[in-house]
């Protein structure tokens, strides 16, 4: 485990990303909570029941990256903002990483974006190719930012 | 000053009008209070202290701290964080005491004259506690009178602009705004709600005292649920008394309800829920955040929270904490240091920030005094926020007929303060209508929903602290 405790963000050592099969096969959502808290909106926004709480709403969410398919609801749900998609079959050499994004000038498609890390550290830029903001999402739009395949599971946030 | 877009708030104004405060036109729009338009103005100094004449500014904006008082039409110790900003107003910075009138106490104050108001259940209160005992108890046939002492309804949901935590039970992923709201519209015709109408006493038999249009009135009541919240804490070090040191819940109401900026730049105490979210919601209003101390070796506020602020590159400093403030009259910076393991400051660490706010999310007290004068036992449980009255798991305190519920009770999450609030209104119901299968069923709920959001590892100091209650009740 990282120090998160300490200095508030995860590493890669805390979270169990898919594998790289799967993230090839297309989009999936990757879930960054990593503590038991009483929450379970995610699981209970799953239409197809691909996000489940073993016994009671305070253990961590688990995902069967099988039955997912990155549809994306759990993302505007999660009241925590700790939801990403990651599509690593966008493009030959490109992945497409969809953040959830609550802040204002909402981006455009084809701005050009300054990729940043967990940590906030600037970690690489990306283009906006789409953002998904519907009322069902309730202010919770996600901007999806196509990147280096690499930098797909590095990349949490974005500055313009 | 003032926020134009924000990313989950619209901010519909009312008329712009003009008041007059130290000789000064001062631009307004109605349904703000007066130290925000004074706010939006510049203006942060309200007052002056006793003693020293070290200048004021509000602290926590919601009525409890007094450190926003001036004279308003020529009456002195107006709060002005709730009293709304009108045409032609004279408002007056005040030193000191302030200068009372004269009062023809003979006639204000001769009993039979004051007006006498009978209800079934009185709730002080009309937060998110407060809203739910009204809710549940109304629903099940009880006549309710909520006093609030706010201009708004909805306590402090109505600056919470994050989805909520829990389950669909608690309203989880609806927005604190939102929840507000769906409370308010819940509440049927059983349900009288006064705004801008403090309850200032309580007498025996349940009678509350409360101002109510300018005027003291008695309310006789049959069952009273006192649902009225907490204060925020103060932290000691030089100058904490600058104009510009806020708690983190005035910090929302001007940003979140007044839709102001409270500064340009910001220091956030305390890294619990409340500092990380609070620092979080700033960003979003176009705030720069410059960093968040924790005097506490880890971070209390949920991961999820934290990492919000962390990918948007705002450092949170564990084992750090203010040494003090400093500026000419108002925050212009802050002097912060490390801490070592025992607490201690490590000397050469202290560096300066220039920041124009300070931000105290330094923990929360349970505001008790109707307790005090109801004649409740009280308990000091430093886990559940300090002294609180002792009650049962239906929320009556050792006074017969008198409830607690929401932070009054036990500093927590909104979500638990509804759970309390319905329990108190049901319970309080269940006693005046007589014992029904559905009231128990609905109360047995209540108390298993509460447990499950206790049930985790976050929920363990309110376990103890409700363990140290129950020992108490004994």
């Amino acid at each position: 485990m990282s120090d998160y405790l300490k200095n508030g963000y995860l590493t890669l050592e805390d979270i169990s990303p898919p594998d790289m099969e799967r993230l090839e096969k297309g989009p999936v959502a990757v879930i960054e909570c990593v503590q038991e808290i009483p929450c379970n909106p995610c699981s209970d926004s799953c239409h197809r029941g691909a996000i489940t709480m073993k016994t009671s709403i305070n253990d961590r969410p688990d995902i069967d990256y099988k039955l997912c398919n990155g549809c994306g609801i759990c993302v505007a749900n999660c009241p925590g903002l700790a939801i990403f998609l990651i599509d690593q079959s966008y493009s030959e050499t490109e992945a497409l990483v969809g953040l959830p994004y609550e802040f204002l000038p909402l981006p455009e498609a084809g701005e050009k974006v300054m990729l940043l890390s967990r940590q906030g550290e600037v970690c690489g830029e990306g283009v906006v190719q789409k953002v998904r903001n519907t009322r069902a999402m309730d202010r919770t739009p996600i901007v999806f930012i196509s990147m280096r395949k690499d930098l797909a599971m590095t990349v949490r946030f974005f500055r313009r | 000053m003032r926020i134009d877009e924000h990313p989950i708030l619209k901010f519909e104004r009312g008329k712009q009008i003009q008041f007059v405060c130290d000789g000064k036109p001062i631009e307004a729009f109605e349904g703000e209070t007066i130290a925000a338009a004074l706010h939006a103005a510049g203006i942060k100094t309200l007052s002056h202290s006793v003693k020293e004449g070290r200048p004021r500014g509000f602290f926590c904006a919601i009525g409890k701290c007094s450190s926003c008082m001036m004279q308003v039409n020529g009456v002195p110790n107006v709060k002005t964080c709730m009293v709304l900003a009108e045409q032609d107003m004279e408002v007056t910075s005040q030193t000191g005491w302030g200068k009372l009138g004269q009062v023809d106490a003979r006639q204000d104050y001769n009993r039979k004259k004051i007006p006498v108001i009978e209800t079934e259940i009185a709730i002080v209160g009309a937060g998110p506690a407060g809203l739910s005992a009204a809710l549940y108890a109304s629903r099940f046939g009880a006549k309710c009178m909520v006093f609030e002492e706010n201009t708004q309804v909805g306590g402090q949901l109505i600056k919470q602009t994050h989805m909520f935590f829990g389950s669909k039970d608690h309203h989880a992923k609806v927005r604190g705004i939102d929840i507000g709201q769906k409370l308010i519209d819940g509440l049927n015709e059983n349900v009288q709600v006064l705004t801008g109408t403090p309850v200032v006493g309580y007498y025996p038999d349940k009678e509350l005292a409360v101002i109510k249009d300018r005027r003291l009135t008695i309310i006789k009541a049959e069952k009273v649920i006192v649902a009225t919240g907490a204060s925020e804490n103060m932290l000691s070090f030089p100058n904490n008394d600058l104009p510009g040191v806020y708690g983190a819940g005035a910090v929302q109401t001007l940003m979140n309800v007044s839709g102001i900026l409270p500064g340009k730049n910001m220091l956030m105490i305390g890294a619990g829920n409340i500092g990380v979210i609070v620092a979080y919601q700033l960003l979003q209003a176009g705030v720069k955040v410059e960093a968040v101390l924790e005097a506490l070796p880890t971070i209390g506020a949920y991961q999820v929270h934290a990492s919000k602020l962390r990918r948007c590159g705002i450092p949170i400093l564990t084992r750090h904490t203010i040494k003090r403030a400093f500026g000419d009259g108002k925050v212009e910076g802050a002097t912060i240091v490390e801490l070592d393991d025992n607490w201690q400051e490590i000397p050469g660490t202290e560096r300066d920030v220039q920041v124009d706010t300070i931000c105290l999310s330094v923990g929360l007290k349970p505001t008790t005094e109707i307790f005090e004068m109801a004649g409740c036992t009280m308990a000091v449980i430093p886990e559940l926020g300090g002294e609180i009255p002792v009650r049962g798991h239906n929320m009556m305190t050792s006074v017969d007929g008198v409830y607690v519920a929401g932070d009054a009770s036990s500093i927590e999450e909104a979500s638990s303060a509804m759970l309390e609030g319905r329990m108190a209104g049901l319970d309080a119901v269940e006693k005046l209508k007589g014992v029904s299968e559905e009231i128990s069923k609905e109360k047995q709920h209540v108390k298993d929903s509460l447990d499950e959001l206790r049930a985790g590892p976050f929920g363990e100091k309110i376990r103890q602290g409700e363990a140290k209650l129950e020992e108490a009740c004994k």
